[in-house]
């Protein structure tokens, strides 16, 4: 039973990525080669569906189908804000877009996550020392308050996969790393006019 | 021996206090300033000391241990790893193949010598580190060349391609997330495209290297189990496979480049 089951996965890859490696070997070595360190428990080396996905490496050949049947599934899974509202304290949303502690075996598991968007994006023009990975928000707020554009935004922080799948960004709400509340509070940083984010530089 | 170096103390708080120029070019002029002294010296002397002195039950010294040029040949070694090797039927990097030499050779508890490879902050470095450092310096300046003749060292470099891309974890971080693409910072660090032979060259062959900000010299192992705390994965270990097919992936595409370590770093 074991080896059928193993040969099924073997099948599977095979037709839907082209691994050169078995997954079941890697996570064989995987398994093998780290140890749990206080919050970072060996369950973290076992991947879903969209991490599964997304670990082709750069040039493999993947199956568009199965790849937009799961971006629409990521999408049907976005959980909007319970009382319809999006904008928090964009104050409090600075503190959690600079924060880059959180989840790490070194991190006090007491004290809240941050959103470490500053990591990857330019935001407020006075802050310099930000990273290029993900596309410059400065200024994020000009796009406006409507309705579209707080789903729109609320989604690519809940879960970046429903609208680009295997994008580099985590998911801050689908995966538990933010709180709602802390969410909103990055909305507002981003959209509110008064957000740094959304002045000139002095 | 004593390391305690005030300057670079004092540098270190310096480069934490000033505004930073959106680019490393602060750390870069330091860097130039400094030339050729690194503090890494003093750890290159210790290593060599180590390799030279007896230890464990059979007192014997490293100088029988083959790093695959032949017992006791140093120079340059270091740039044809991580290799296979027939004497244990496994592709080593050079941290594993000391650790099979304390054991085998010096008869040194396999428990004990690797129950703290890498030192924590404020600690005085390791016997590994230093070893290292030694061993890393007596490549200074060769091509960098890693085996890839045997199945197994090939198998390695396949299997690193693929942990390379393994997403995983709450913030679904593999390495790719940083180190596929070029030009690309991280806050104000530079990140090494390391599916690129310039950027593998460049990163490869500048570790291991001294942390200023840490006051210690710092392996490739230590650099890839920091690298995965901060994908929010469990710990690395030292002289795993996964570490040792990582490692593979980077020389080998990292060859023909040129070994600089040990380097120096923020």
């Amino acid at each position: 039973m074991k080896a059928l089951t193993a040969g099924i996965t073997i099948i599977l890859n095979a037709s839907l990525m082209a691994w050169t490696v078995a997954a079941d070997e890697i996570e064989a070595v995987l398994h093998n080669s780290f140890v749990a360190k206080n919050q970072a428990t060996m369950e973290r080396l076992e991947r879903d569906a969209v991490q599964t996905a997304c670990s082709a490496p750069r040039g493999m050949p993947l199956n568009n189908d199965m790849l937009a049947s799961l971006r629409a599934e990521r999408l049907d899974a976005v959980v909007l804000p319970a009382d319809g509202k999006y904008l928090g304290d964009w104050q409090r949303g600075a503190e959690v877009a600079g924060n880059g502690r959180g989840l790490q075996s070194s991190d006090d598991p007491t004290q809240p996550n941050g959103g470490n968007c500053y990591a990857c994006h330019q935001l407020a023009p006075d802050e310099v020392a930000y990273g290029t990975l993900g596309p410059s928000l400065m200024g994020y707020g000009a796009r406006g308050q409507s309705e579209a554009m707080l789903q729109y935004t609320w989604t690519k922080l809940w879960d970046t996969h429903a609208y680009n799948l295997c994008s580099h960004m985590p998911r801050f709400g689908a995966q538990g790393i933010l709180t709602e509340q802390q969410l909103k509070d990055v909305m507002a940083y981003l959209l509110d006019p008064a957000s740094p984010v959304n002045q000139a530089a002095e | 021996m004593k390391r305690h170096h005030l300057g670079l103390t004092l540098f270190a708080a310096w480069l934490c206090s000033v505004p930073l120029a959106a680019d490393d070019g602060v750390f870069n002029q330091y860097r130039d300033l400094m030339g050729d002294d690194n503090p890494a010296v003093f750890v290159i002397d210790e290593g060599e000391e180590l390799w030279f002195m007896p230890q464990g039950p059979e007192s014997a010294t490293l100088e029988a241990c083959d790093l695959g040029l032949g017992p006791g040949v140093t120079a340059g070694a270091y740039v044809r790893f991580p290799r296979y090797f027939a004497d244990a039927d496994a592709v080593m990097d050079l941290e594993s193949r000391l650790v099979h030499c304390m054991t085998t050779i010096q008869g040194r508890d396999l428990e004990a010598v690797t129950a703290k490879p890498y030192s924590l902050r404020g600690d005085f470095g390791t016997e590994m580190e230093a070893l290292v450092t030694w061993l890393a310096a007596e490549s200074e300046g060769a091509t960098i060349a890693p085996e890839q003749t045997h199945a197994a060292e090939r198998a390695m470099y396949s299997l690193g391609e693929e942990i390379f891309y393994y997403r995983a974890g709450p913030h679904d971080f593999s390495c790719a997330t940083c180190h596929e693409q070029s030009g690309m910072r991280i806050r104000l660090q530079a990140l090494p495209d390391l599916t690129s032979h310039t950027g593998a060259a460049e990163a490869w062959g500048s570790w291991p290297a001294y942390r200023i900000s840490q006051g210690l010299v710092r392996t490739m192992g230590w650099r890839l189990r920091d690298c995965f705390r901060q994908q929010r994965w469990p710990e690395l270990q030292m002289g795993s496979e996964a570490s040792i097919a990582l490692q593979t992936y980077m020389a080998v595409n990292a060859a023909g480049g040129t070994m600089t370590a040990p380097g120096l770093k923020r």
